[in-house]
């Protein structure tokens, strides 16, 4: 049985500029300890799925489908049965270390409480396992780290406590969302390094959000690409990147930076990203599209099956075929 | 972070020295004088009363006598008004009361503003946010020499319930209606800065950890916002604890309380220097004491500051 399923989830903020649409019809599936890569560009509702499922959404936000966990429905759940659940079952680290932990409560103390709350640790034992968990995310003299502040880490430090105390509870779903982003080249790799022996010694289902595709490649299992709310392309990630079926999946790959051939200017996808207030009837990708044509702008591709266990939502790509 | 203390406890040494030296030369500058009567006052009487009081000798003795008469024997000298009464006799009888109801004022001020703030941010766009709102404009458009008459209208002439005016020692009857004209600006001062502050603390990264966590909302609150949220009071705390001691002259006045607002402004209007000298310098000692109080507490909240 599949530990997270998504089914048609839809996600939008009333905003003074109109109905915001983040998500628009994402069904994903996840099974225990599996590790899914969710890429896209800035604006492409990467996070607000994320915060969807913990039920983070800012209150202007409203989600509507279905989010099973475990076999449960946690969409919409009220605060105090989610509470259960959060950090306890799915944890989640943040896209900025710097900001994500309270500058004003020693580090200890945020992580045990963690514990005394939904293990019914004691504060000596809640401790100790964070100074473990602490250790294991390789901070040295972990004990004396407890008694400091946030302020007196570096970010990947900081980004490594996010780490430790989302592992805390041993959750079943950890959601990192760009856990990198707001750090240097060496600090992504370390962290990266970690989340791989997370999964691996934990055992943990890792859902990992970036717009960076060289994280991805090394990292999960499993790629979903996404842009204007909904799934374009989902598929192993070496399927994915070897041989791209979904024209903005061949985008962003062919915008990576290259060292190997010689280039004068970066490859861009041409236009911008979609004005979430007003996307069109149709493929949300079809205004900047290479193989646009009629069908695309006037009705969404439905999400077909290929290859092996791949799935994509492109007319043109389902046309080739044809 | 005692030798912060020690250290600012130092330089105020120099601060009051020159709220002396300029608020004596401002009073000096200014004309009138205490033995100015409608009748006038015969010269030789005039020279007399002079002699006894210094003011015959030249500027500079004059400030000098002043200023060791208050380091070595903390002698304020005699008011010039009150015959017999000494400044300290005088300060020391209506500093009490000010402290009295200016103590509870704050303490009122701060935790009704602070919870009605608090409360307003964490319902934020409800009924009750708005019900907060509302009482704390409508506090804080309301001067305290407006509020003052209608309370006394209300629960002594209508209701009959609490005496109009008078202290008797402290008694908590002739407290509660001070209290209330002296706080209530202040509290919708509270009110709106806490509920402002919270408001942005809520919507910070750490308060959404804190909330991925699984803490109930209480605790969110409580453990990881309150502290934050109420940096932005503390600091106006200083300025608003000595803002109700001066503020306290309309108190005086309407209460009868015998505090000493009425003997500060009085000594301004009859240039009782003695008097006006002592206040001032109380309340410049006041207005040191409690910002190095507010720095204190910043740091004990804010880790980030260490001095």
């Amino acid at each position: 049985m599949a530990l997270l399923d998504v089914t048609d989830l839809t996600v939008s903020f009333d905003t003074p500029d109109g109905t915001v649409k983040a998500v628009n019809g994402m069904t994903l599936s996840l099974d225990p300890g599996e590790s899914l890569a969710i890429v896209g560009e800035s604006g492409s509702g990467k996070t607000q799925l994320a915060f969807s499922i913990l039920g983070l959404l800012a209150k202007n936000g409203t989600a509507g489908g279905s989010i099973r966990f475990d076999g449960q429905e946690i969409l919409n759940l009220p605060e105090a049965k989610l509470n259960h659940i959060r950090a306890n079952e799915i944890a989640m680290i943040f896209q900025d270390p710097m900001t994500s932990l309270n500058p004003y409560l020693r580090v200890g103390d945020q992580m045990a409480e963690v514990l005394m709350l939904h293990k019914g640790a004691s504060k000596r034992d809640a401790f100790a396992e964070s100074a473990r968990m602490l250790d294991a995310v390789r901070i040295p003299d972990a004990r004396a780290r407890l008694r400091m502040y946030p302020h007196e880490f570096s970010g990947g430090m900081r980004q490594r406590i996010m780490a430790a105390m989302a592992l805390l509870c041993r959750p079943k779903l950890l959601i990192a969302d760009e856990p990198t982003t707001a750090l240097d080249v060496t600090v992504q790799n370390q962290i990266m390094e970690l989340m791989a022996d997370i999964q691996r010694d934990f055992g943990t289902a890792l859902i990992l959000i970036t717009h960076d595709l060289a994280i991805v490649a090394g990292s999960c299992v499993k790629t979903l690409v996404m842009y204007g709310g909904r799934v374009m392309e989902v598929g192993a990630t070496d399927d994915v990147f070897a041989d791209p079926s979904h024209p903005y999946t061949r985008g962003l790959l062919n915008a990576v930076p290259r060292l190997d051939v010689p280039q004068d200017k970066l490859e861009t996808i041409p236009g911008d990203p979609p004005d979430l207030t007003a996307l069109p009837a149709g493929c949300p990708f079809s205004p900047r599209c290479p193989a646009s044509h009629a069908p695309c702008a006037a009705t969404m591709p439905v999400q077909e099956a290929f290859g092996a266990g791949r799935l994509r939502a492109c007319h043109a790509a389902r046309e080739a075929v044809a | 972070m005692i030798v912060y203390i020690i250290k600012r406890l130092l330089v105020a040494i120099p601060v009051l020295l020159i709220l002396i030296v300029s608020t004596f030369i401002l009073m000096y500058a200014a004309p009138g004088s205490p033995f100015a009567t409608e009748r006038g006052i015969p010269p030789a009487v005039l020279a007399n009363l002079q002699a006894q009081y210094g003011l015959d000798q030249p500027f500079h003795i004059q400030i000098w006598r002043y200023v060791v008469g208050v380091v070595t024997e903390f002698d304020f000298g005699p008011s010039f008004i009150y015959r017999d009464q000494d400044v300290n006799a005088l300060i020391g009888q209506g500093f009490p009361v000010t402290l009295t109801y200016g103590f509870w004022s704050f303490l009122v001020a701060v935790l009704v503003g602070g919870s009605l703030g608090i409360l307003a941010a964490v319902r934020h766009n409800t009924w009750l946010d708005y019900l907060a709102v509302g009482i704390s404009i409508g506090a804080q458009v309301l001067p305290n020499f407006v509020l003052a008459p209608i309370l006394v209208l209300t629960f002594t002439l209508w209701l009959g319930w609490l005496p109009g005016g008078g202290w008797q020692g402290g008694q908590w009857q002739f407290v509660i209606l001070p209290v209330i004209a002296l706080s209530t600006s202040f509290m919708a001062s509270i009110a709106r800065i806490s509920r402002a502050s919270m408001l942005e603390v809520l919507t910070s990264n750490y308060i959404r950890t804190a909330r991925a966590k699984g803490l109930p909302m209480r605790r969110v609150i409580f453990r990881h916002a309150l502290k934050p949220a109420l940096l932005p009071v503390i600091s106006y705390l200083g300025p608003a604890f000595v803002g109700m001691i001066t503020g306290s002259v309309v108190i005086d006045i309407y209460f009868s309380t015998g505090g000493i607002g009425q003997f500060f402004v009085a000594s301004a209007l009859n240039r009782d220097y003695g008097v006006m000298m002592g206040i001032t310098i109380l309340l410049g000692a006041l207005t040191i004491f409690f910002n190095l109080l507010v720095d204190v507490l910043y740091a004990w909240i804010d880790p980030k500051i260490r001095y």
